[in-house]
């Protein structure tokens, strides 16, 4: 398998990606990615920007386990995990996560299962800016319930 | 030395990036909160012990009965949200 991971600042290419794992290996028969934005409503309205911070070395090696788990529940030829860190405004790609299979299901399965536990595991911070101040995001409720279903067995 | 390290809310709470803690003896992660409240403010007590708050030793995550080793790398960080 062959695993991409980085945590840049620098905004990424979403079809050099996709076309880099589309070329890992003649198996591959299906390329799924997701891109992640950043909304200008979160829980608070009126977000003019974001910031985000990562524990370093932390972060790649969370991302590491949760490929790793994917790959051994569906067969994956190669993932990619790009994780933005640094300040970001509304309508900013933040994530990619591609994955190469070679079945479309097992592609889809594996990239839905990484974004879900990123969300939970992943060692990053937000911090929104709003006319009213600063603010810490806390965990959604939701993201822990979606993250749960795969463990669970309901997935 | 133990070498704590806050992340997000917690380091802005507690005013601190890192700390180098000496300690006599390993301990464990709720015991040494309970050191960093005595030797830092209560304040650090307060804030490392709310239910919601992640460890990770050598940056994997533990959970607060874990015990810490010399030269271990002990970081604090509320919930993540990434993504």
């Amino acid at each position: 398998m062959t695993t991409i991971i980085r945590v840049q600042a620098q905004v990424f290419d979403p079809g050099a990606e996709i076309h880099q794992l589309g070329v890992v290996s003649r198996q591959v028969g299906a390329v799924t990615s997701f891109i992640g934005l950043v909304r200008d409503i979160n829980e608070q309205a009126g977000v003019s920007g974001l910031y985000l911070e990562h524990y370093p070395g932390m972060t790649e090696k969370q991302i590491a386990l949760i490929i790793h788990e994917a790959a051994q529940r569906w067969q994956v030829l190669a993932a990619t995990v790009i994780h933005r860190i640094g300040a970001l405004v509304p309508a900013d790609p933040i994530v990619f996560v591609g994955v190469a299979s070679q079945h479309r299901g097992d592609a889809f399965h594996a990239c839905e299962y990484i974004i879900d536990f990123l969300k939970t595991r992943a060692t990053f911070w937000k911090k929104e800016q709003t006319q009213t101040g600063d603010r810490w995001l806390t965990t959604r409720d939701s993201d822990v319930d979606t993250a749960a279903q795969w463990t669970s067995g309901s997935r | 030395m133990i070498n704590v390290i806050l992340f997000a809310s917690i380091r802005e709470t507690l005013g601190t990036q890192d700390l180098q803690v000496s300690v006599p003896q390993p301990l464990s992660v709720a015991a040494l909160v309970q050191h960093l409240g005595q030797t830092q403010s209560v304040q650090w007590c307060e804030e490392l012990g709310r239910d919601n708050v992640l460890v990770a030793i050598n940056q994997a995550m533990v959970s607060f009965d874990h015990v810490v080793q010399c030269d271990d790398e002990v970081a604090f960080f509320p919930p993540v949200t990434g993504g």
